[in-house]
């Protein structure tokens, strides 16, 4: 019994962040595909929220729906397995790359 | 953002005469030209960015919708055209299947805020079922108005 425990808890992993939209754009078309492709590689279910709107993030209608302008702080929470790495990934993409465009001001 | 707020009434299309995807666009850039809602830009010159824009990563988000769009100083604040095909148009869509409604945008260069209101506002109605069904089901201009009006007045359609 203890070992069908320590199975489920490690298939259920949760992992939740925050992530800010850094880009002076921010969460348009394009950026909003890559988003989604990143999370689409991930077998964890992955939602975001703006804080008015909860979404999943592996689908664009959704993620177009955020209205994630620049300085926008999106609450990601994944679910699953590998939702440590989806976290991670997103992150990578979000805060680090900003989606390979410019920040304001720049 | 509403809907009523940057959709064009003497834009909207029941009736595509284009069957093609290029065509659709100039189709829709064309009415919002003849309403006189881009200044004294080239049309032309606007219809042809929106297909490059196009050509770089299709709007069609599936489910039969198709959404392209485009930054440009022609406007000061985003304005939609809405196309209606009952035949079906191909935009290359996520999921390959064709597209019948299109909501072409044009947002100001200047001012990324609003043209994600503007999206945010589309995308939450055109990811309904519901919505997306009364829309194909628009004959007139009038039709289309009155489920606009009704979807900002409704959060549930």
């Amino acid at each position: 019994m203890e070992m069908q425990a320590e199975d489920d808890t490690l298939e259920k992993e949760v992992h939740e962040t925050e992530l800010e939209i850094k880009n002076a754009e921010g969460l348009h078309m394009r950026p909003a595909m890559q988003f989604v492709d990143i999370a689409n590689r991930f077998d964890s279910e992955i939602t975001v929220s703006n804080g008015e709107t909860n979404v999943d993030a592996k689908s664009i209608m959704q993620i177009s729906m955020l209205a994630a302008t620049c300085g926008t702080k999106l609450k990601v929470k994944a679910e699953g397995a590998d939702a440590r790495e989806a976290v991670d990934a997103l992150r990578e993409l979000v805060e680090e790359k900003h989606f390979d465009e410019p920040m304001p001001g720049r | 953002m509403k809907l009523a707020d940057f959709v064009c009434f003497e834009a909207t299309i029941p009736k595509l005469q284009a069957r093609d995807r290029d065509g659709v666009i100039k189709e829709l850039i064309s009415s919002l030209d003849e309403a006189g809602r881009l200044g004294a830009a080239k049309s032309a010159e606007i219809g042809r960015e929106v297909i490059k824009r196009e050509k770089e990563a299709s709007t069609g988000m599936g489910k039969g919708v198709a959404v392209p769009h485009i930054k440009h100083e022609a406007v000061e604040n985003v304005v939609a055209a809405i196309g209606l095909s009952g035949a079906g148009v191909d935009f290359s869509s996520l999921d390959k299947q064709p597209v019948y409604s299109v909501i072409l945008l044009v947002s100001p260069v200047d001012d990324p805020d609003r043209h994600l209101q503007a999206m945010e506002s589309v995308f939450t109605h055109l990811q309904r079922e519901k919505f997306r069904s009364f829309l194909r089901q628009c004959r007139t201009p009038e039709q289309i108005w009155d489920l606009i009006l009704e979807a900002d007045e409704d959060p549930s359609l």
